[in-house]
């Protein structure tokens, strides 16, 4: 597969760590009362669609960036390709 | 030379002749043969045996489709075992032997399973060999597997080297044939980068084995010209003996190049070149395989097909036989026939089911419409065939013609299913190619010449036009049409013997009946039972037949009936390709410490540790084994000093405003608050609660912190921390780099470290007050040179760690060598590092190994319940703190003349080694020379409370069973006082 | 019809004209006791142990295509209970000693070969894990040896001991392990579960769940609404697409796996051999071919296909510890979808569903733990109970905190 990294073009998708849903960004707040049911959703439970799936890799090979793919997991193709940091910073998250 | 079966014409080179051996005969032929003209030239028929029923097989196609000749090409290391002679290019001195017989390949002992056939039909297996049970391994099992697979390796390395290359172009045609020589000329003339791929090592394809004209030359010539036009253009680069066998993702394409299996020797070149290809577009322009018509006793030596027989006689000049038949339902068929009498071959008859006028007249052949063959005759050599009209005819060579199959394969890599065209009679491809590939020429379903060369042409333009080219004006290649005219024609039923369907595996339409009778019925049953086109040749002549029989028996439609999945490679690829140059001790880089060459000086034995190597031990004169040296690297070091490479820990720099804040997150236990200057041990979770890793974190300014990791984990723990700084919390100041290779680390140890550091270091104080326990600075050693200084302690001694940039760490060490001099200070390896560890409690590894929690390692204190940080909410869930879980314990054996062994379980004395009784296991053990006696770390379920007690370690795969006392994990200086003095 | 030698030779000498279907295609009656969503090797199999041991009746096992069309059909065939934790050991113990005497249980011969299974050690600390693995396994009554380097040697001469990046230092062997012939345990358990009344219904899609006060009460399928007292769900890589019917995200994900086979070889490698320090495992089929593999691609799919990557991987470990294949070649590579979980562990469990019940998760261990996962399964069904040996394969495992982690590298399905 190839990877249009936003910053770097087309890349082989060897170059990269694939970790898993984009989901993962979405860490919940580890102090709140109900952290411990919310962090089992979080680390354990996936929607793991057929066709389009927001997924996290890593430049390992490169340049370090985590990028957000959106891939469909039926034909591999690949729609759109984000800097993961911001889409965690769309997303509100901040420090 | 008895080349009597060669005639006029051809491609051969006349003038390079070469000597060549079959099975330890000589033979000759010429350069441009293949293994298989050249035999065919030679008169050798029978050149192999089939996989079931050791049938007498010969030369049936003149590609890579071939289901027959397979040989074991070479010798010694080199031979190469299922080699298709119809792809093997003739050298001289070639050697090759046939393949799966026992005995000679004329008397073939094996052949008795021929016998057989009533009773080990398709799936016979299945139902039988079952008793007794023990059977199998020992004596059924035995004799299938040496009586099943095909060629044999030779068993030793490989000598060959293979190389591995990236191409990148426009546009990527597979197939050098009309079309895709058409394309090609398209698209390099209007200035795309092509690339252009052909299995064979001439370029032409089919033209080479026709006797067609384009653009008023013969096809040859224009071959010629085709090739020198486009070697002429800088954007267009020529692969022959280049075989595209895989269609993967992303327009990412793999190809086969054969570099030097056509010389005798590759000498120092690669043998092989395994290419990644990166296309904007792909055209597939990979022509279309003839298949067979299944009639009884259809696979002697000398039927072949029609085509073959053509490409036979107009590329290599050779005649298949004296007296030629055919049986053909379709025109090419009658092509053969004509060219071969033109070439003054003997036709001796034209069999055609179809009721049709005959489509042309040849001299001296019979013509039979309507009319198929029924039998043949001739075990090793077809002699004489009969028709279904009663009639017999003597023919040394009979060319059948079922049609022609378009190859769909790279079309269908990425699950796109073909579909059935009535008009050709064969599965073309669907409208669900691989994003970016076209397809041209006959693998689209056009059949002939004209067809071919214009959609070549014009798919092409399409392709490049679509990337933002401007097609040339220049026309497609003109010629005629051959006539092209079929009927669906599968299968001579009516006879008793069996007609064979898939000529390598003896798959024959009775297996396909049976099949069907008993319910496997779908196509990928029938594949699965029959093992119908999963031999060699993967079913390129024989799997569309399979599926007509199928078809016929089931009642149902071809394309009713469906294909099976196409998967690559299209032809198979040697496994030394797919491997290239990662092997021996390429396999993995190799990392060497800053230090390696002075330890190897040193009398280094080194290990590996992931892909480091790393000093295991020093050996010294007077040291009697391996325990002698670490012993002693021990006792030197806990009495006076020493020294030992540690930069194969991971180091990560952290800089940034909010780098305590993002640290805080990162450790279980507190970060925001440690002193400018000060180092602190780290507990790394994951976000599963479960321990990741742990190691120092030195603060070296404000906003500076330097963290050293295990070795195992440097990447790891980087790329987390790197997705915890991008993606949990994006707008903290932080950056992170690694430097695990851009500083040499050493650690000094022992009572006399402080001595050996205030040596080197610059203008500093090294004192207890000065620079206590857990300090840390930016410093200057030897006169100038920037480095940095930790406190730390791993052996439990005072202790040091003094990192400078790589480039002086081999000067480094010869530096502190010569400052502990005085102190006779002694390099220390892993071993002797692992031993001070686990006198010390220190966990590795060995103990945090990815399951284990801070609870089980005794510290729990250090998951701050107070702060958010990464992995402590679900490190609390019930079952991971509750009493019965494992804890960290020491482990000393009772008996001090008793070793122990990691890996053993622990149980309780007087009960049985069960799973039920497993209480834990060994996790680390060495032999203590502080204690004199081998002492241990484990894990011990509620083992915090069984401190003191007395167990067994039990280990049943090495044979022992010792009793053992449970400690605290702190076995030396359990208070600490030592590092801290 | 009973298959014998002597059958063989019966039909052999009458033109082979009376073999039967091994199974027959009923068309779905409107409601069933039990019905199996999933005609490939555990379906089948929970389908036989139901009806056969279990007495179950009334039972259907629905498939979408063919049966055996999932990963029972593109699978590397080995069978071995060489686990580390108590979670798993026992269970796949018990596993293979139902396929130790399943061609006699089901009067099919799939091929069981105990040619044994060999993973290489190329550290002390490797070697050190092999021997607590090894040592679960004799604690559950399973087989297993610690091998020396010359033992290895003496054994696999094949293996390159010279030069090598990664020496070997040690072997964990277990004997009783092996290879089985992975189309005919498919064919062999549909034979008999059709033989004990099970309706194997092919070309039949489950589409939905008829779900009514928190009670699944049947299925909705390509060829009509089936009624069901019980609603077995055991679709593999299929898991999460099946079980969102019923409104459930489950702790899995699909990830490809890739194998390979190469043409037909002279007895080459006499059992299964792992290698410790890269991604490979290989055996030789009976037919002659080496069928080898390595990781799972590393993303999320439901295509079975994989990447060139993949192959280049494993054929390098290949030739770095047995460059004596070199010359052989790849004559195929296939990709399966694998239901990756979050601890590479698998679950055969109730859901809060009732009468809903899933079996997934297998990772690319699915194989070995058919007999098993069938038995156990039907156990649950017929029981309501778990299986002795299958106590800890629950959903709510993560939940609790009672994780089986083999390898150790957390809730990261590719990791696996």
């Amino acid at each position: 597969m190839i990877i249009n990294h936003p910053l770097l073009g087309p890349r082989d998708a060897n170059e990269f760590i694939h970790l898993g849903d984009a989901s993962l960004i979405n860490r919940p707040d580890g102090m709140a009362d109900d952290a411990a049911e919310k962090f089992h959703d979080y680390l354990y439970l996936r929607d793991n669609p057929a066709g389009e799936y927001r997924e996290l890799w890593y430049h390992d090979a490169g340049d370090r960036s985590w990028l957000v793919v959106t891939r469909n997991t039926l034909t591999h193709e690949i729609s759109s390709v984000e800097m993961a940091r911001d889409v965690a910073r769309k997303q509100g998250r901040s420090k | 030379m008895s080349n009597d079966f060669r005639i006029d014409g051809g491609m051969v080179d006349r003038n390079q002749p070469l000597t060549f051996k079959f099975n330890n005969k000589t033979l000759h032929g010429f350069h441009g043969d293949t293994l298989a003209s050249a035999l065919l030239a030679n008169g050798e028929r029978l050149v192999g045996r089939s996989f079931k029923y050791h049938r007498p097989r010969g030369i049936f196609s003149a590609g890579s489709e071939e289901p027959n000749a397979l040989v074991q090409l070479r010798s010694g290391a080199y031979q190469e075992p299922n080699t298709r002679a119809t792809t093997a290019e003739l050298f001289d001195g070639l050697t090759a032997t046939s393949q799966n017989h026992r005995g000679p390949l004329g008397f073939d002992v094996m052949s008795v399973t021929d016998l057989l056939s009533p009773f080990i039909g398709a799936g016979f297996y299945y139902k039988t060999f079952m008793w007794p049970a023990a059977f199998w391994e020992k004596i059924y099992e035995p004799v299938i597997r040496a009586s099943a697979g095909l060629g044999a390796l030779s068993m030793q390395e490989d000598p060959d080297k293979y190389d591995k290359g990236f191409l990148h172009c426009d546009l990527l045609i597979t197939g050098a044939g009309p079309s895709g020589l058409a394309a090609a000329l398209a698209a390099g003339r209007a200035g795309a980068r092509v690339i252009l791929a052909d299995e064979d090592f001439e370029l032409g394809g089919r033209l080479n084995a026709e006797s067609h004209e384009i653009a008023g030359m013969s096809g040859r010539d224009w071959v010629t010209q085709t090739r020198i036009e486009l070697s002429s253009m800088d954007n267009v680069r020529i692969l022959p003996r280049t075989t595209v066998w895989g269609a993967f993702d992303h327009g990412i394409y793999g190809a086969l190049e054969r570099k030097t299996d056509h010389l005798p020797h590759a000498g120092d070149k690669p043998r092989q070149v395994l290419w990644r290809i990166y296309t904007k577009r792909a055209m597939i322009c990979g022509g279309a395989t003839e298949r067979s018509i299944a009639f009884a006793n259809n696979d002697r030596p000398g039927i072949m097909l029609a085509g073959s027989i053509r490409a036979y006689a107009n590329r290599w000049a050779v005649a298949t036989g004296k007296q030629v038949a055919i049986f053909t339902n379709n025109d090419s068929g009658w092509q053969t026939a004509a060219e071969l009498a033109a070439l003054g071959v003997n036709i001796t008859a034209i069999i055609d089911p179809r009721d049709i006028p005959a489509p042309m007249h040849i001299s001296g052949a019979s013509i039979a419409m309507g009319t198929s063959v029924c039998n043949t005759a001739g075990r090793k050599q077809l002699h004489r065939i009969t028709l279904t009209n009663g009639q017999t005819l003597n023919a040394d060579c009979l060319g059948v013609s079922g049609g022609w199959s378009p190859n769909v394969h790279l079309t269908c890599h990425q699950r796109g299913r073909p579909v059935w065209n009535d008009n050709i009679a064969g599965f073309v491809p669907g409208g669900d190619l691989p994003v970016g590939q076209t397809i041209a020429g006959a693998s689209n379903g056009d059949m002939t010449l004209s067809a071919a060369l214009k959609s070549g042409h014009k798919s092409a333009n399409a392709a490049i036009k679509s990337l933002g080219f401007t097609p040339s004006r220049a026309q497609a290649p003109r010629a005629a049409d051959e006539p092209f005219a079929i009927k669906q024609f599968w299968h001579v039923t009516g006879h008793k013997a069996r007609a064979w369907v898939d000529l390598q595996n003896d798959v024959t339409t009775k297996d396909i009946k049976q099949s069907q009778a008993e319910g496997f019925r779908a196509v990928e049953h029938l594949k699965r039972y029959t093992t119908l086109g999963m031999a060699t040749d993967q079913g390129k002549t024989s799997n569309i037949l399979g599926l007509a029989v199928m078809a016929e028996a089931t009642g149902k439609t071809i394309p009713e009936t469906g294909t099976t999945i196409f998967r690559p490679p299209y032809s198979p690829v040697a496994i030394g390709a797919f491997g290239g140059r990662e092997r021996g001790q390429h396999f993995h880089p190799t990392r060497l410490t800053p230090s390696h060459k002075w330890a190897t000086e040193q009398g280094a034995e080194f290990v590996e540790v992931g892909n480091w190597l790393r000093a295991q031990w020093f050996h010294r004169a007077g040291d009697k084994s391996w325990r002698d040296s670490v012993d002693r690297e021990v006792i030197k070091t806990r009495k006076s000093v020493g020294v030992c490479d540690v930069s194969t820990l991971g180091k990560i720099d952290i800089k940034g405003a909010d780098a305590a804040a993002f640290l805080n997150k990162i450790y279980s236990n507190p970060f925001a608050k440690v002193p400018v200057g000060r180092v602190r041990y780290g507990l790394m979770l994951r976000e599963d609660g479960i321990c990741y890793d742990d190691g120092t974190t030195a603060r070296m300014s404000e906003n500076h912190f330097v963290m050293t990791t295990t070795t195992a984990n440097a990447v790891l723990v980087y790329r987390n921390m790197e997705f915890a700084r991008q993606c949990l919390f994006p707008d903290m100041d932080v950056h992170l780099i690694s430097t695990t290779d851009q500083w040499a680390q050493f650690a000094v140890a022992g009572p006399k470290s402080r001595d050996v550091i205030a040596k080197l270091a610059d203008d500093i104080d090294v004192s207890n007050d000065g620079f206590p326990f857990m300090a840390c600075a930016d410093v200057t050693v030897c006169g100038g040179t920037p480095a940095r200084l930790f406190r730390i302690s791993f052996s439990g001694e005072i202790a040091y760690e003094l990192a400078v940039p790589a480039r002086f760490g081999d000067a480094l060490i010869r530096e502190i060598m010569a400052a502990g001099a005085e102190h006779d200070i002694t390099p220390y390896g892993v071993e002797a590092l692992n031993v001070m560890r686990i006198e010390k409690g220190h966990v590795t590894g060995a103990e945090l190994d990815g399951r284990i929690t801070a609870f089980n390692i005794n510290m729990d204190g250090m998951v701050n319940k107070k702060k958010d940080s990464i992995g402590s909410t679900l490190s609390q869930r019930e079952l991971m703190i509750a009493d019965d879980q494992v804890r960290l314990v020491g482990i000393k054996i009772v008996d001090k003349s008793d070793t122990l062994t990691a890996g053993a379980h622990l149980i309780a004395p007087d009960t049985a080694p069960t799973t039920q009784n497993d209480l834990g296991w060994i996790s680390s053990v060495c032999y203590s020379p502080h204690f004199d006696q081998h002492i241990g770390l484990g894990f011990l379920k509620a083992g915090n409370a069984k401190h003191g007690d007395i167990i067994r370690a039990w280990d049943g795969v090495r044979g022992t069973d010792v009793d053992v006392e449970i400690t605290s994990p702190h076995m030396y200086d359990p208070e600490g006082g030592l590092q801290r003095g | 019809m009973r298959y014998s030698a002597l059958s063989i030779l019966k039909q052999g000498l009458t033109g082979n004209k009376s073999w039967k279907p091994v199974w027959r295609e009923p068309e779905p009656k409107k409601s069933y006791d039990y019905i199996i969503v999933g005609g490939g090797g555990h379906g089948l199999a929970t389908a036989h142990y139901l009806a056969k041991v279990f007495k179950g009746k009334n039972i259907a096992v629905l498939e979408r295509g063919w049966i055996g069309s999932g990963n029972i059909g593109r699978n590397t065939t080995i069978v071995r209970s060489n686990y580390l934790l108590d979670g798993n050991q026992p269970f796949y113990e018990m596993s293979v000693k139902l396929w130790e005497g399943l061609e006699q249980d089901l009067n099919y011969n799939a091929m069981m070969s105990q040619r044994g299974i060999l993973n290489l050690a190329h550290s002390d600390g490797q070697r050190d894990d092999y021997a607590r693995r090894g040592n679960a396994m004799l604690m559950s009554g399973a087989d297993a040896e610690l091998l020396d380097r010359d033992a290895i040697q003496k054994m696999c001469p094949f293996l390159k001991f010279d030069d090598e990046r990664f020496p070997i230092k040690a072997g964990l062997l277990q004997r009783r392990a092996g290879t089985a012939r992975h189309d005919a345990v498919a064919w062999g358990f549909a034979r008999s579960a059709d033989q004990h009344g099970v309706d194997i219904i092919q070309n039949c899609e489950v589409t939905g769940f008829q779900i009514k006060n928190g009670k699944c009460i049947g299925v909705e399928t390509s060829r009509g609404p089936i009624k069901a007292n019980k609603t077995a769900v055991c679709v593999a890589g299929s898991s999460s697409r099946v079980m969102a019917h019923a409104g459930m995200r489950l702790p899995i994900e699909s990830h490809v796996l890739q194998a390979f086979v190469s043409e037909g070889l002279k007895p080459t490698i006499p059992g299964v051999v792992t290698y410790g320090a890269g991604h490979l495992y290989i055996s030789q089929s009976d037919k002659g071919g080496l069928v080898f593999g390595g990781d799972i691609d590393g993303y999320n799919t439901y295509a079975q296909r994989g990447g060139m990557p993949v192959v280049e991987d494993v054929c390098a470990g290949a030739m770095s510890i047995m460059p004596m294949v070199g010359r052989a070649r790849v004559l195929r590579m296939w990709g399966g979808v694998m239901d990756m979980s979050m601890d590479g562990s698998p679950f055969i469990d109730k859901t809060h569903i009732d009468g809903l019940y899933f079996n997934g998760g297998w990772c690319y261990g699915g194989f070995k733990a058919t007999p098993a996962s069938g038995y156990c399964y039907a156990h649950l069904l017929a029981t309501d109970t778990p299986h002795e040996h299958a106590t800890d394969f629950r959903l709510d495992r993560f939940m609790r905190g009672n994780i089986i982690d083999e390898k150790g590298v957390g809730a990261q399905p590719n990791l696996h």
